[in-house]
């Protein structure tokens, strides 16, 4: 027996989220008393195995295939469930990302087993193939105590919120590639093409600062203000779904549950009251900052500062204090 | 081409979630219902393909009977035929779900292209649609925000890490779509008095046991706090200012 963790990589090693769901994986696999086995598709970097080891991991596979030569969802499920039958695991985990949540999802429909995506804790519930998981619902704005039956439990872990902690003591862990050994099927669908952001433009997602707009800007132009401001403050503009469902401006601008979440040091808020769509986008945020004539508003419920007041007022004068204070 | 499109009755939460004395579920008394944001995007999708290419869509939802309403809403976007799964009030889980739908699209179809929102609003499950291509041994492209359709094929652009990967995929085909695909259309007049007059066929879902049961719902603590007011008006912006060089946002 085992629990085994589907661990996504880069040239720097183990992603974030695949470090949350190792975290995850590695508190299954104490409380059922089994070691922690991970699987990574590719050859992984040496960077990759001194990860594992920080997190835990006993025993890593890379899986390897002309099957992975570009991404490949189905390609991938097949091969953890594989693994996952030749090592006997009781339990599957994968990083919530789109791709984790993607292969768990056709893992789920190879095995016809229950999958529980986005959780943050589990622990192991009685009998075999049971475990109590707290996971997302609302992207994190509701939470779920459910039980998931499943011999393996197919779980998937929140990627931008889950613990993410090193083992107290490493493991040294051993790397073998394995070949996985089921046939290509014309359902494996892969990647033929990508397609590389424009080299110099800030996503919205890293940006460290956002200055966010809601429907209280009244139209597209009025955002001309706040673009200034995003500019002055080396920041980016995200806007409400309010916004970009009136077409006021592109969805890529859109900070929320579908659309970016962000994890600015500061989130300054304007005109944006809070609806949970919102909220679920911008809970990373280490500093919010709210400006909205309504202090009743629900934003001001997760904000740490506010300002009362409109933001056709506030935002020109923050503005020309700023360049007042650098003498431009 | 003959799209089938799935859409999920949601609550329409606003600002704050509220839940039943038994924790189980949303208080809904005081809400409204939509359509989950991804899957108003699908439904607009499957519009604009008919109207380009030819042919129908078919708007399918899983619900109580109230579901009626966000079939009448896609239906009033240009949807030309609306079924709905009825449910007996259960909760169904992503499983039964796509087992019904599949079952739906085989004796409904045949369909070239099987759209569904990436993931719903409320459960976030990221399956029925995966379930429903594997039931009916189709192709599924997950996430997409741009859809091209080609005589015998689809080329489906998604993003990852800030990268855009392109799949090329035989119809039929699943595809689940995300916000941002395109801009939907509010309905028009003469779309609205069509929704209302049309028939809307039902079919009773049969529900199942999935493995994944839920105990308990709660809103995390730490939603609420108190927000520190820094003043009014642009009276408020020297504080303003002294935050932001104080948490170092200000050189």
């Amino acid at each position: 027996m085992s629990v085994l963790c589907l661990v996504e990589h880069d040239a720097e090693g183990v992603t974030t989220p695949s470090r949350r769901a190792l975290t995850f994986a590695r508190s299954a696999s104490s409380r059922l008393g089994e070691p922690l086995v991970a699987m990574a598709v590719g050859e992984p970097s040496p960077l990759v195995e001194g990860d594992l080891s920080r997190y835990g991991v006993v025993e890593a596979f890379a899986a390897s295939s002309a099957a992975f030569a570009a991404y490949a969802p189905l390609a991938w499920a097949k091969a953890l469930l594989e693994l996952a039958s030749t090592i006997s695991a009781a339990a599957v985990v994968a990083p919530g990302t789109d791709r984790g949540n993607e292969v768990l999802a056709h893992a789920g429909a190879l095995s016809g087993a229950p999958v529980a995506a986005n959780c943050i804790s589990v622990e192991p519930d009685g009998g075999a193939g049971r475990f109590k998981v707290t996971r997302y619902r609302w992207a994190g704005s509701l939470l779920e105590d459910a039980v998931l039956a499943g011999n393996p439990g197919l779980m998937s872990v929140v990627p931008d919120a889950a613990p993410n902690i090193e083992a107290p003591s490493g493991e040294q862990t051993s790397v073998k590639t394995w070949q996985p050994s089921f046939e290509r099927t014309p359902l494996m669908v892969s990647v033929v093409e990508t397609v590389e952001r424009p080299v110099g433009s800030m996503s919205l997602g890293e940006a460290r600062v956002v200055v966010g707009g809601g429907r209280g800007f009244g139209s597209g132009e009025a955002f001309g203000p706040l673009e200034e401001l995003a500019r002055t403050l080396g920041g980016v503009v995200g806007v409400s779904r309010a916004v970009t469902s009136n077409g006021w401006r592109p969805h890529a601008e859109q900070v929320g549950q579908t659309g970016t979440k962000i994890a600015p040091d500061l989130y300054l808020a304007c005109g944006i009251s809070g609806a949970i769509q919102h909220l679920a986008g911008c809970r990373g945020a280490k500093t919010l900052v709210a400006v909205n004539t309504d202090a009743e508003a629900p934003i001001m419920a997760r904000a740490d500062y506010a300002v009362i007041g409109d933001v056709n007022e506030i935002v020109p004068a923050l503005i020309a204090a700023l360049r007042e204070r650098t003498g431009g | 081409m003959n799209v089938l499109v799935c859409v999920k009755r949601v609550p329409d939460v606003g600002g704050r979630i509220t839940l039943t004395a038994d924790g189980k579920d949303i208080d809904t008394k005081f809400l409204g219902f939509t359509i989950s944001p991804h899957e108003e995007c699908a439904v607009e999708e499957a519009v604009r393909i008919v109207e380009q290419h030819g042919g129908s869509v078919t708007v399918a939802t899983l619900g109580p009977e109230a579901a009626i309403e966000q079939l009448r809403n896609s239906l009033a976007l240009g949807a030309h035929q609306a079924v709905l799964v009825e449910t007996d009030g259960r909760q169904f889980g992503p499983i039964g779900t796509a087992e019904a739908i599949a079952e739906l699209a085989e004796s409904r179809g045949p369909f070239e292209l099987l759209l569904f929102g990436n993931e719903s609003a409320d459960a976030g499950n990221y399956q029925v649609g995966v379930r429903v291509a594997h039931l009916l041994g189709l192709p599924i492209v997950t996430g997409v925000k741009a859809l091209e359709i080609r005589a015998d094929s689809i080329r489906a652009r998604r993003e990852y890490q800030g990268t855009g990967e392109i799949f090329e995929v035989d119809i039929p085909a699943v595809v689940t779509v995300k916000e941002g695909i395109n801009l939907p259309r509010y309905p028009s007049l003469p779309g609205r008095m069509r929704a209302t007059k049309a028939t809307i066929d039902k079919v009773p879902a049969r529900w199942r046991e999935e493995g994944l049961t839920t105990e308990m719902l709660h809103v995390p603590k730490q939603e609420r706090h108190t927000a520190e007011v820094l003043g009014h008006g642009a009276d408020a912006v020297p504080k303003l200012v002294a935050l932001l060089e104080e948490i170092g946002i200000l050189a």
